[in-house]
């Protein structure tokens, strides 16, 4: 069946006076809408009159798969939601599960996970710096974040075997141990990092053409922000310091020393500097998680829920028997709910768990950040230029795998 | 210099070819590829333009916004079913001689996602040229797709693919609205009437001959 | 009343326990429950009254933040079907509190609360979308994630996994 498309008769766009407003549907296909995101743009010659977004083109019904899969299941389709941050959805979706089994993790656990999440969040604003400049117009910093990306990336790939999947987080723990000489490579690229983000700051910081067209774009002020429910750099970057690492810490994050930066301008360039900032801060982790790590086991001590390690599964009897009972009927968890919240790279990520009892959740909902983020374009652009509103997006850094799960 | 010296020294001044192998050739080497990246495959295609598995060395030298502008559709993630007459459209859009790539299991089969929210497979909606399972596959089974098509396309033959025909060129459109090529129309007029266009060209290990 | 040991739960849990008595004190038939579990506390509000709550928790309490509403289906054998739940965070005092509303198969209404915070409006229409819940008030409710020709709403227990039929171009 062929679409049509309205009724209008043919030559109506010629009759309309010129002093009349367009609407234009930027999307679904668009080069800078970071995904498959469709905005209805209602426009006076270039000026924004209104901007409705149109979301649920990646719709995976992710929600609905959950209920379908144990707990131990789940954890693969987290990694495809915030897909730039596949560690942090990981991280939220099994302290959930932990919490409704009250299990202790250890601390070995504890501090891989602290590494893991913030070297992620690099890895994730490597991406957002990459495509924000790209969309402004400066291509090489996208080569030269992707490459600090690929640095990451091999780091995540050999503790877990997924560059951009891991699925490294297990509830009660973590998959397995870090591998032989991960903690040399990873001393490496901590100590290649700064010289990369002197780099980024030269190209971008201090370019008068970046400056003119992100400052005074996009603002947001503190009050609207809260009530918009905005939450990580954009929250931040309209002068409210909230971040869940320090309001409600989690996994050891109370015993390490790091800024939050916060930036009172509210535009988009205030948002740029507080995810630049943040990687330092990242970095900062990074390298006290690193040190601390001492030997010690990375998996909870519950024999029913936490797979045990190969070795002993294959010498003695009852882990081979709490691997099988594992794998193929899972256990189950008691019932109650819990909503757990940690700070992504975008922001309040949360994941509201209730279960029932049985092995299969009875409703994983996630709260991503980006959705509500999102939420909150129309205020940020009525009344800037079409040009603008892509380096509005770029600044809100929106991942449509998260907004349309 | 170096490399024409040795071409003039080696090859005589006229050269005779087939016509398939100089329009096959220049077509393959430079596949520009249109921006369709849907999800997390998309953050691979990226990873393979970028400067470490660099696509643009195999010729597909810019992502082209336009799909006007595009040879081949590198459908990058799931496809659920809002997005999916977009898709059609996009493709529709393409010129001929356009291509399509089917990269991760989403746009393959549908992935890991069986459920009533995304299409099990592009084929589906579209005709696809090469498949490349993963989720996501890394950017150098990307890069080998690339080139397998390219090796796909140096066995076509010129006369198999042709452009739409006169009467949907000529077709007015009227001003206002999107125009959609009538693929869908024809392939309705293909169904009635029994006369098929080849949408696909034979691979190497299929003998048959496309008509 | 057996005497409390200060766990850390108990720490974050008893700050809101006080705030759900003063709620309790303002209208008894506000909260018909207090759920006290896991370091978290939720409390049953009937559907008439969420945002005469709403409104006294940010005024009052400084629950200035709402982080999700989501919505559940409890199973169509159970009355009330469904449940919506609303996650409040309080940007001064880190708080954490969750509200329940639960609601009836067949007339599943309850208020928008789009006039306190204003990023329910989406969260709403994800709400209505997925689960049928109609937000009286609500200044745009339409479906927000599925396509809008969708027929049936996906995350109800009784709408199958893989949807009704396949997809065809046509």
């Amino acid at each position: 069946m062929t679409p049509t498309l309205g009724t209008n008769s043919p030559f109506e766009v010629l009759d309309r006076p010129l002093e009349s407003q367009m609407t234009l549907s930027m999307g679904p296909q668009h080069p800078s809408t970071h995904g498959v995101l469709r905005l209805e743009l209602v426009l006076d010659g270039e000026m924004v009159v209104k901007a409705v977004p149109d979301i649920g083109y990646l719709h995976t019904g992710m929600e609905k798969l959950f209920e379908y899969k144990k707990y131990q299941q789940g954890i693969v389709i987290t990694d495809r939601m915030d897909y730039l941050n596949p560690l942090g959805n990981n991280l939220v979706y099994v302290m959930a599960a932990e919490k409704l089994l009250e299990l202790e993790i250890p601390e070995r656990a504890q501090i891989i996970r602290v590494l893991m999440c913030e070297l992620q969040r690099i890895a994730s604003h490597m991406v957002w710096l990459g495509t924000h400049a790209l969309d402004i117009g400066a291509m090489t910093v996208f080569f030269f974040c992707f490459r600090q990306r690929e640095k990451i990336l091999n780091l995540i790939e050999a503790c877990s075997g997924g560059r951009m999947t891991p699925s490294y987080f297990r509830i009660g723990g973590i998959m397995m141990d870090l591998p032989a000489g991960f903690e040399h490579r990873c001393k490496q690229f901590l100590d290649d990092f700064p010289a990369a983000v002197k780099q980024f700051n030269t190209l971008l910081t201090g370019n008068t053409i970046f400056h003119s067209r992100t400052r005074g774009i996009g603002v947001i002020n503190a009050d609207d922000a809260i009530d918009w429910g905005l939450s990580g750099p954009c929250l931040r970057g309209s002068g409210v310091g909230i971040d869940i690492r320090k309001t409600n810490p989690y996994s050891g994050y109370e015993t390490y020393d790091f800024d939050v930066p916060v930036e009172e301008d509210c535009d988009v360039w205030a948002r740029y500097m507080v995810r630049m900032r943040e990687l330092t801060e990242s970095w900062k982790i990074c390298n006290q998680a690193l040190s601390r790590l001492k030997p010690g086991p990375v998996k909870a001590d519950a024999p029913k829920i936490v797979l045990p390690d190969r070795e002993d599964m294959k010498t003695h009897m009852d882990a081979l028997i709490h691997h099988f009972l594992i794998v193929t009927e899972g256990f189950n968890v008691p019932a109650g709910e819990v909503y757990h919240a940690i700070e992504a790279s975008k922001g309040e990520i949360g994941v509201y768990m209730k279960s029932n009892g049985t092995g299969k959740p009875d409703r994983v909902h996630f709260r991503g950040p980006s959705f509500v983020n999102l939420s909150a374009l129309p205020v940020m652009s009525e009344g800037e230029m079409v040009a603008d509103v892509v380096a509005i997006i770029g600044s809100l850094d929106i991942v449509l795998g998260e907004i349309d799960r | 210099m170096g490399l024409e010296n040795k071409l003039v020294e080696s090859l005589p001044e006229i050269l005779t070819v087939q016509l398939d192998a100089v329009v096959n050739w220049a077509r393959k080497s430079s596949l520009w590829p249109a921006t369709f990246g849907l999800a997390c495959c998309a953050i691979e295609m990226m990873n393979s333009v970028s400067a470490r598995n660099d696509l643009s060395r195999f010729g597909a030298e810019t992502f082209r916004a336009s799909p006007r502008q595009a040879d081949v559709m590198i459908v990058s993630g799931r496809v659920s079913r809002k997005m999916a007459p977009v898709l059609r459209r996009i493709y529709d859009q393409m010129p001929e001689p356009k291509w399509v790539i089917s990269m991760g299991a989403c746009a393959t089969s549908g992935g890991v996602f069986d459920n009533y929210a995304i299409v099990q497979g592009v084929d589906k909606i579209v005709p696809v040229d090469i498949y490349v399972p993963g989720c996501p596959p890394r950017p150098e089974m990307l890069v080998h797709a690339i080139m397998m098509l390219q090796d796909k396309i140096m066995k076509e033959r010129l006369k198999d693919r042709r452009d739409v025909s006169r009467e949907e060129a000529q077709t007015a459109i009227s001003p206002g609205t999107m125009p959609v090529t009538l693929g869908t129309q024809l392939e309705e007029d293909s169904a009635r009437t029994g006369v098929t266009r080849p949408y696909t060209i034979a691979s190497r290990h299929e003998r048959r001959r496309s008509s | 009343m057996a005497e409390i040991t200060e766990t850390p739960q108990n720490l974050i849990t008893a700050p809101l326990l006080t705030i759900a008595e003063a709620l309790k004190k303002q209208n008894s038939g506000w909260i018909s429950e207090i759920k006290d579990a896991l370091g978290e506390v939720t409390l049953i509000v009937a559907s008439e009254f969420i945002v005469d709550v709403c409104w006294f928790l940010k005024t009052r309490y400084q629950f200035d933040f709402l982080s999700d509403i989501c919505g559940a289906d409890r199973g169509a054998e159970d009355d009330p079907r469904f449940e919506v739940n609303y996650h409040l965070f309080s940007t001064k005092t880190y708080n954490r509190l969750r509200l329940k509303v639960l609601l009836p198969e067949d007339e599943p209404h309850v208020s928008t609360v789009t006039s306190v915070w204003r990023t329910a409006n989406w969260h709403e229409r994800e709400t209505y979308d997925m689960f049928g819940v109609i937000f009286d008030g609500h200044p745009d409710l339409r479906r927000i994630l599925l396509p809008s020709d969708f027929d049936g709403h996906a995350l109800r227990k009784d709408y199958p996994l893989r949807g009704f039929e396949p997809y065809s171009l046509s």
